[in-house]
């Protein structure tokens, strides 16, 4: 699934490191265990350009989502304030009778970078970096949540085995069976109805509140497979029975044998499972049932430039170009950062 | 194997039972009453009794269910018909038969995932042998680079763009819109192709990338190079033996995907307005319908089990080292 530039380029080092790794952690003591395969981590991965620059722009887009209030300082515009219809505005007007930007390329001018939104007016560049900031950390608070609670239960199945694997095991299916996007939808506003009465307006931390809520719920059980697998396995190794010959209480082998082999992949998987959890809250704002009007949310652009397709096609360009290459790198960064941690998998 | 696909079923029963079990007490659990939504804002008690009666909602949450489990292999009697016995019950908005109206529905997300399915696998596997096949080649790094980029496009980016260059600025086609197969084949083709395409279009870039992986794996595998060793001609080792063999993980993804691919359906339905079951499922959320959600959960559901049941059986069929035990 990777690239077959990358594999090339990692050359010499490839045969080499894994093996360093194994001695660094088998040998040597405890002081530079966990230390050390992070380094040799670090130093494959700055080899990797690719990587490097996609890291780059997945922070890019962070600062900017952490900046928003200061971008809109500067651009002097706001993601709440209808430009077409405040009469504050009235003498720069950016709408024409039809409720259609004036200008070119959905309104683009050097008050309104992105264009506005036809029929309310509202500032896209406002709109689009809020938007981010309300998806990207969200899907940060999600996949947070989701990748210790799948660790946790992982952690437990994989290590006390048996019985206790077994029902983990069958709950996890049972998870699994589940049709994820119809529920995703039929169930946002039933937990929505848990916190404030259907009649009323729900305020959006209350929203944000019911998005983070069914995604853990139907989330965790990838993370908790892959933790299984892998603890399933280091459970045999020598030096997890060692420290059980030793008298190492379960908790200590846990946290301090088994925990620091299993950072890797779950980096690795955190890598992958952001991107699709920021595409899944788009999903949901995008089918009307996550956030709505007038909180900004990059979803919420979508569903907006599919309405307004017909009329203002240049809506959806600059959300749909900033998604695409946000997910682009993140993807591509998802692959360099498992090449560094696992240079086999290259091919 | 008969044994296989009995126990496999059994499990499907018990694991719809307990997806409706959950979907029921957590609708139920929720302060949505559905009675008082109807009702409206200025209701008198004595209505809002009427209403509860009419519906069935003043019996016991326990009764209610097992009215609703039970009815599924039965069928129920409502004051306004028979339901005959695969019966979801009747929707609380518009009092149809829950049945009835996802069977309606069903054909178009049909065609959306078994049309998507086709394409991408044809498409899809083809492209990531053929990059396999010349690695390192022109077509090669098109295809990977393609893919990488393709995979990064969501389907309510790229469904409205297609619509603006297709439909809204060049009027080469018509609005997507589902005529049924037995009507007009030709207007349901011209119809869902522009949704099927572009459905198809994300999960391609996902199959090419893994074919490709897939392939290159297999060519490297000890066999092939022993066929190779021999003498068989390339082509021959390429198309009979790796392929054999990298359509195990291939099957194994597409088993898995079949839910994401609902999701898909689910998306393309909304991004171009058309009446499936994503839809219905909307509506039924929106309008706090417990009976039309039931139905079309627990439909979603039994139509995953059964898809991943079918890429069981297809595993042994592939592979013969696979035992189905």
């Amino acid at each position: 699934m990777t690239s077959p530039t990358k594999a090339e380029g990692s050359g010499s080092t490839v045969v080499l490191d894994p093996e360093l790794a194994a001695t660094s952690e088998a040998e040597k003591p405890k002081s530079l265990e966990g230390r050390s395969p992070g380094q040799l981590m670090w130093q494959r991965f700055r080899r990797d350009r690719t990587g490097m620059f996609c890291a780059g722009v997945v922070i890019f887009y962070f600062v900017i989502a952490l900046c928003a209030p200061l971008l809109t300082a500067i651009s002097g515009t706001n993601p709440y304030t209808l430009y077409g219809q405040d009469p504050t505005y009235a003498d720069t007007p950016v709408l024409d009778d039809f409720g259609l930007p004036l200008g070119y390329f959905g309104g683009v001018s050097g008050e309104h970078w992105f264009g506005v939104e036809p029929q309310y007016g509202r500032d896209l560049f406002a709109m689009l970096v809020y938007g981010m900031r309300t998806s990207l950390f969200m899907a940060l608070g999600v996949t947070g949540l989701l990748m210790v609670t799948g660790v946790i239960i992982g952690l437990i199945g994989g290590y006390f085995g048996g019985r206790t694997d077994y029902w983990i095991g069958r709950v996890t299916d049972f998870f699994l069976s589940f049709p994820q996007q119809l529920f995703f939808i039929a169930f946002m506003p039933v937990v929505t109805a848990f916190f404030v009465d259907p009649r009323e307006e729900t305020p959006t931390y209350f929203r944000a509140l019911a998005i983070l809520i069914v995604l853990w719920l139907l989330g965790w059980m990838g993370m908790a497979r892959l933790v299984r697998s892998t603890v399933l396995s280091l459970r045999e190794r020598e030096f997890v029975e060692a420290a059980k010959v030793s008298g190492a209480s379960p908790w200590r082998i846990v946290r301090k044998e088994i925990l620091p082999n299993v950072v890797s992949p779950i980096l690795v998987q955190f890598t992958y499972q952001l991107p699709s959890t920021i595409l899944t809250i788009a999903f949901l704002s995008f089918a009307g049932v996550g956030f709505v009007e007038p909180t900004p949310d990059w979803g919420r652009l979508f569903a907006a430039g599919a309405r307004y397709a017909e009329q203002d096609p240049a809506f959806m360009f600059f959300p749909g170009l900033a998604l695409v290459i946000f997910i682009l790198c993140f993807n591509l960064l998802g692959d360099s950062v498992r090449d560094a941690f696992d240079p086999k998998s290259g091919r | 194997m008969l044994q296989f696909i009995i126990r496999r079923l059994a499990g499907a029963v018990v694991t719809l039972f307990l997806i409706g079990a959950a979907t029921f007490f957590l609708f139920v659990a929720a302060p949505s009453d559905y009675a008082s939504l109807a009702c409206g804002r200025d209701c008198s008690a004595a209505r809002l009794e009427d209403i509860r009666e009419a519906l069935g909602l003043n019996l016991p949450i326990a009764q209610q269910f097992w009215q609703f489990m039970s009815g599924i292999v039965t069928g129920r009697d409502f004051p306004d018909g028979h339901c005959a016995a695969p019966c979801l019950g009747q929707s609380f908005h518009s009092g149809d038969m829950v049945w009835d109206t996802i069977i309606d529905r069903f054909p178009t997300t049909l065609t959306l995932t078994a049309g998507g399915a086709i394409c991408f696998l044809v498409i899809g596997v083809g492209a990531g042998m053929l990059a396999a096949y010349r690695r390192g080649s022109m077509l090669d790094k098109v295809a990977t680079g393609a893919s990488m980029v393709l995979s990064s496009f969501q389907i309510y980016f790229l469904g409205p763009i297609v619509l603006v260059i297709f439909v809204y600025s060049t009027g080469l086609m018509e609005d997507p819109k589902y005529t049924p197969i037995t009507e007009d084949p030709v207007a349901w083709f011209i119809g869902m192709s522009i949704p099927v395409v572009v459905m198809a279009t994300i999960f391609t870039a996902q199959y090419t990338r893994m074919a490709r992986a897939a392939m290159i794996e297999q060519l490297a595998e000890e066999h092939v190079r022993t066929a190779r060793a021999k003498g068989m001609s390339k082509k021959y080792v390429f198309f009979r033996y790796a392929w054999r063999g990298s359509m195990i993980p291939i099957v194994t993804v597409l088993g898995i995907d079949i839910s994401s691919m609902l999701g898909g359906a689910v998306v393309t339905e909304i991004t171009f307005s058309l009446q499936g079951i994503g839809r219905l499922a909307v509506e039924g959320a929106g309008s706090k319908d417990l009976p039309l959600t039931m139905g079309v959960m627990m439909f979603g559901a039994f139509f995953i089990l059964m898809v991943n049941i079918l890429t069981d059986i297809a595993y042994a069929y592939i592979d013969p080292r696979v035992r189905l035990s």
